[in-house]
């Protein structure tokens, strides 16, 4: 890490406490690289997160941060940014935490099109709490609450909030963490709902429990499952079946919530 | 059958043996073993319980109250945050007099955010109209399980039942456990038999709205209901003590009560470390017992204020604090001495919070501080760093 990142980070809590060859900490180092690029001042950024592995992350960056409950990331932030509008928010999630038991707020953060930049680090798994199956896990892929593999589709979760009328959705994956970082800086542009979820790999759960070996073996099964937009549209159903699709999935022109509220007040 | 189990597997085998027929949870954090197991439990073919992987605490209980209104027999666990989210659907479980049983595994609540024990999860809970049963170890807590289906599964109570345990200290810890076997608890436990529940050939409404001319005696007669309760615990644990041979048939136990001029009063498995604290000082030549509460909700009042009878003074060690006041187990023992003629003085200490581990040691010294006049009458925490000793 270069020595002026790693003044983002709270050092006294480092190392962080993530496995080794978990893709998380990849994603957080994206982060600050688009926020160290963005050149924002760091007094204005708040960073939220919930609970899970993701969910420690705002404990181990210096800025504002606010580690809230299960879930709940997007609801406080929603509140933080109707408070102040000036403020600059990255909300920090995991698959469980923002589509499980968060999933509501998730689409009506997207509805609303409310000026917040999510990033969902997408592990497909419950990592810190023993490898249950998530809403994300892939059809047929083993967690310890799928033995017999899992036999629920997954969840779209790029598809679902820009279907939900957000006005920024990217979906990458570790192994496009430079897409990733400038998505994020492509996202706090837009002003409106902006959320990047990130493939990430858990080696000690998703990845033991399916055989796909080392971590680096693991962000080799990301690069060889995704399939960029332009490619994925030439593709059948079939052929897209255990693929994921990357690239900026929605890009649109939406008026932002907190803009239209304080409008009303005047 | 002795056998050394983990805390969480003991209470999965008195579920085992009880035979639920829906059973409820959120697989994930703050969750216990008591799930996994059971789980696994029904993948063997072992028991043939229905198993619904809820998406939230808030839908596990949810998820209870209906099929418990169908005239199931129903269980879930949970532990801290899980309870918090619970809190809406816990007053419909009990509004609507449905016998749902949960194991809670006491755990501190957020924020800041902690995973270790404490009581102030399911203390917070003490108004939601569940009966509350805590548990000293993980034998008590494996019978507190079946006893809490028969009390709540009769006609003259129908309220549900948390047993509360502590989290790690209990749940995760392995004692030497005599585990039910099936026949004992079919013989104690009879089937479950609902009266009143949901069917098609007599349909009904549970939970509907009742105007302000209802609603006051849709309370009474939850009030009446746990008065009647307090009956009920007594007789259910006396059945027990006679077929199994062990455990109180009282909302409290006492420990060298009948000669005790101060009275140590707490809950959960604190009471063991008190307990020993308590010998130490017996063989100094302080005259202290212990009152534990098995049952507080219904609350011990007759058998408190006679266990308090004879003492100069009482001490309350709980592991929770209600935020504005003072300790709520504090508060209710005062409550109930209120009325008596030579009223004892009355201490109380918050202890053990968000899982600091409590000593004998700590214990001895705060009785001792209070018997000594080094601290007048009233609520303290009882081991408190100074915030710049945290912040160094």
């Amino acid at each position: 890490m270069r020595a002026s990142l790693k003044s983002y980070f709270r050092t006294g809590k480092l190392p962080h406490f993530l496995c080794p060859g978990c893709g998380h900490g990849a994603i957080m180092g994206a982060l600050v690289r688009a926020i160290d690029q963005l050149g924002l001042d760091r007094n204005n950024v708040v960073v939220i997160s919930g609970i899970g592995c993701a969910g420690r992350s705002s404990s181990f960056m210096d800025f504002n941060t606010l580690h809230t409950t299960h879930g709940r990331a997007l609801a406080f932030a929603t509140g933080l940014k109707l408070a102040n509008p000036d403020l600059d928010i990255f909300v920090f999630m995991g698959d469980g935490d923002s589509s499980a038991i968060g999933g509501n707020h998730l689409i009506h953060a997207a509805r609303r099109n409310i000026d917040l930049n999510a990033i969902v680090a997408n592990n497909s798994i419950y990592g810190m709490t023993g490898g249950q199956y998530s809403p994300t896990t892939p059809e047929g892929m083993f967690s310890t609450t799928a033995p017999y593999g899992n036999i629920e589709p997954p969840m779209d979760i790029a598809g679902v909030t820009a279907a939900a009328g957000a006005s920024y959705v990217a979906r990458w994956s570790v192994f496009h963490i430079k897409q990733v970082i400038k998505s994020i800086v492509e996202g706090y542009n837009n002003k409106g709902f902006s959320l990047i979820e990130v493939i990430s790999q858990c080696p000690t759960y998703f990845g033991r429990k399916n055989r796909l070996g080392s971590p680096s073996r693991m962000i080799q099964w990301q690069k060889e499952r995704s399939v960029t937009l332009s490619k994925a549209r030439e593709m059948n159903e079939e052929e897209l079946k255990d693929k994921f699709v990357v690239g900026v999935i929605a890009r649109r022109e939406r008026e932002e919530f907190s803009k239209k509220i304080y409008s009303l007040m005047r | 059958m002795k056998k050394v189990v983990e805390g969480s597997v003991a209470i999965a085998h008195a579920v085992k043996t009880i035979r639920p027929d829906v059973i409820a949870a959120y697989p994930i954090t703050p969750q216990t073993h008591i799930v996994e197991r059971l789980s696994e439990y029904i993948a063997d073919g072992e028991l043939k319980s229905e198993y619904v992987r809820a998406d939230s605490e808030f839908s596990a209980i949810s998820i209870l109250v209906g099929a418990s209104a169908t005239g199931a027999r129903t269980f879930t666990s949970t532990s801290s945050q899980g309870l918090a989210l619970m809190h809406e659907v816990l007053f419909n479980a009990s509004g609507m007099r449905l016998p749902i049983v949960m194991v809670v595994a006491n755990r501190a609540l957020s924020a800041p955010l902690n995973i270790w024990n404490d009581q102030q999860d399911s203390i917070s809970q003490r108004d939601s109209g569940w009966i509350q049963l805590y548990a000293e170890d993980i034998q008590e807590a494996h019978d507190l399980t079946l006893q809490a289906y028969k009390i709540s599964e009769d006609i003259e109570v129908r309220l549900p039942s948390m047993v509360c345990m502590d989290g790690f200290i209990l749940t995760h810890a392995y004692e030497p456990v005599d585990l039910f076997e099936d026949e004992e608890v079919q013989k104690f436990l009879p089937p479950y038999d609902p009266k009143v529940y949901l069917t098609t050939e007599d349909p009904l409404t549970f939970g509907a709205l009742a105007t302000p001319e209802y609603y006051t005696e849709f309370r009474y007669v939850m009030q009446q209901a746990m008065e009647r309760a307090k009956k009920k615990i007594r007789k259910v644990f006396t059945e027990f003590k006679e077929m199994f041979n062990r455990g109180e048939e009282s909302l409290i136990s006492l420990y060298k009560m009948e000669d005790a001029d101060i009275a140590i009063i707490t809950l959960g498995s604190l009471t063991s470390t008190v307990r020993e604290a308590v010998d130490r000082l017996r063989d100094k030549g302080i005259k202290a017992g212990v009152v534990k509460i098995i049952s507080y909700r219904p609350f011990p009042e007759e058998e408190i204020r006679k266990s308090l009878d004879k003492v100069n003074s009482f001490i309350v060690f709980e592991k929770d604090i209600s935020l504005g006041h003072e300790g709520a187990v504090f508060t209710d023992v005062k409550s109930v001495v209120y009325h008596m003629k030579d009223r004892p003085s009355a201490f109380g200490f918050a202890v053990g919070l968000g899982g600091r581990d409590v000593r004998e040691s700590t214990i001895e010294k705060l009785i001792v501080e209070c018997i000594e006049g080094r601290k007048k009458e009233g609520f303290y925490f009882g081991d408190v760093k100074r915030v710049k000793e945290i912040l160094k």
